[in-house]
């Protein structure tokens, strides 16, 4: 495979928003060709996500129309693509598929979600479609709900009595609060203490509101090219080092939810192709849909032994200026989750902090990054390395 | 695939209290509910299976934000079946408020219940109740 690099990048403002899909796809979009330095017209296909339109506006087959709102070429293809919240990596990853392999030079890659539209009841109706329709969905069960599980399972697991482990979770809400505080597109920008996290709601046992991401609207695109092209056209192209995707079958069949198989077997081929290893990550964005799922992840990446990843946001070791800064944009938790477009946002995030533009919550000196989004019940994970 | 393994033969045992997945000639395993292929190694070459209706609670939540349609709050769990298979159901005849972790390792029996379904869903399905033994 040919080297791939990425070049412009953007997302819109996440949280509330009273755009249409289409048009923030658009604002997301031009921005990234205008950093790109190309035209639309240049762009040889899209892959483009989105999850819920149908629900959210009435609206099917948005990757055509999606096509036409950026304002590129009837020879292009657009094609729309669904991993459940991994969504918009996987439509990256695809994009960056293709032109390593040499079929374009040129592509955009990204996606919209409007989930406020929808409202809380039945956002959480559509969201849990992502589980087994027949076998899960009529036990009621929900995101938060298989996360809970999770937790619960980890701390039976790991002997860690649950209300460490709870404070130990507000630790991980606490600090990408912190890191989202700094950053003008999050959805939330406000820094929350334990005390807060603690005293929240319960939404699924024994997860709390502030222990989980909001619904969220946004878009985030990626212009994506070869190398060759991008060196020519921009002054720090990013380039792709590694990616990684797996699938898992429904939940009840993955056993053991303190571990995401289908991540592990991601980053094995990620880090391979990649040829570093955990210990060679300055900065990561992962999926932190829930403060449980942070601490998963980081030991499913091999950054800690399983069981023992619980505790290092209160250590500091994942924020800015520790060991591995994890979610330095505010991640899922506080710069919110459109889930046909974080994936991109993630993508966006990490190209930036490569580049060195990031600003107050810049990671100084940062040259390898990882993108990491996990889709429905731990069903399809997405892991992309990239390097400045 | 076999008739006997159908979502709907699934569905028509559970409604006589019996739990039927498939077993694999090749490795062993049992796939419950059933489908085309084992869940461990992909083998076409499967029977028919009746499961026994004992499991070990392994984790739980009690959800208390529901989708629309349902009505919190209540407790969904995962249990590990006498033969090895997880399965996921709700824990009835037990206080929500009541539920914490002395609930993980807890013997439970399996059977089923009738859930409406709503405008998305193909239909009432029967879906599996664990209650403590």
């Amino acid at each position: 495979m040919r080297e791939v690099a990425i070049l412009g990048v953007a997302m819109t403002k996440f949280g509330n928003s009273e755009k249409t899909n289409m048009e923030m796809f658009a604002e997301a979009g031009l921005e990234a060709i205008n950093n790109s330095n190309i035209e639309a017209r240049d762009l040889e296909a899209l892959f483009f996500g989105n999850c819920l339109g149908t629900f959210e506006e009435g609206q099917m087959h948005m990757a055509a129309f999606a096509h036409s709102a950026i304002g590129m070429s009837m020879s292009a293809p657009s094609t729309r693509f669904e991993g459940a919240c991994a969504t918009a990596t996987v439509a990256v990853r695809h994009a960056a598929l293709l032109v390593g392999a040499g079929l374009y030079d040129m592509v955009i890659a990204g996606g919209a979600e409007r989930t406020t539209a929808m409202g809380t009841p039945l956002a959480t109706r559509t969201f849990a479609m992502g589980s087994h329709a027949q076998y899960e969905t009529p036990l009621g069960i929900t995101f938060p709900g298989v996360f809970g599980m999770a937790a619960h399972l980890y701390s039976k697991k790991y002997g860690i009595p649950i209300k460490e482990l709870k404070r130990n979770m507000a630790e991980v809400a606490v600090k990408n609060h912190f890191h989202g505080a700094m950053n003008l597109k999050a959805h939330f920008q406000k820094e929350i203490s334990v005390e807060k996290v603690l005293s929240g709601v319960l939404i699924a046992d024994p997860l709390q509101l502030l222990d989980c991401c909001p619904f969220s609207d946004g878009a985030a695109a990626v212009v994506v090219g070869s190398a060759d092209r991008a060196k020519q056209l921009v002054n720090k192209p990013i380039y792709i080092a590694g990616m990684g995707q797996a699938a898992a079958g429904p939940l009840y069949q993955q056993q053991d939810l303190t571990r995401v198989v289908a991540r592990e077997v991601s980053m094995k081929t990620a880090y391979k192709q990649a040829g570093i290893g955990p210990q060679d990550i300055d900065v990561c964005e992962l999926h932190d849909c829930f403060t449980i799922a942070e601490i998963m992840a980081i030991e499913s990446m091999g950054f800690y032994e399983f069981g023992k990843g619980y505790d290092a946001a209160a250590k500091g070791e994942t924020r800015l200026g520790g060991k591995v800064v994890v979610n330095p944009s505010g991640g899922l938790k506080s710069k919110g989750h459109p889930i046909g477009a974080t994936g991109a946002a993630q993508v966006t995030e990490i190209v930036e902090q490569l580049r060195g533009e990031s600003g107050s919550r810049q990671v100084k000196g940062a040259k390898i990054g990882l993108v990491d989004t996990l889709g429905g019940d731990f069903g399809t994970v997405c892991n992309i390395i990239l390097r400045s | 695939m076999n008739a006997e393994c159908t979502f709907q033969e699934y569905q028509k045992g559970l409604a006589e209290d019996k739990i039927l997945g498939v077993l694999c000639a090749d490795c062993s395993a049992v796939t419950v509910p059933p489908q085309a292929v084992c869940c461990k190694c992909g083998s076409q070459k499967l029977s028919s299976k009746e499961l026994g209706k004992t499991a070990t609670l392994k984790t739980f939540t009690v959800i208390r934000v529901a989708p629309e349609g349902m009505n919190p709050p209540y407790i969904v769990a995962l249990a590990e079946t006498d033969e090895g298979p997880w399965l996921m159901g709700n824990l009835i005849g037990f206080d929500p408020e009541k539920a914490d972790l002395e609930l993980i390792g807890k013997k439970v029996s399996i059977s089923s219940q009738e859930v409406k379904g709503d405008i998305y869903a193909i239909g009432d399905i029967r879906s599996l109740t664990f209650s403590l033994q």
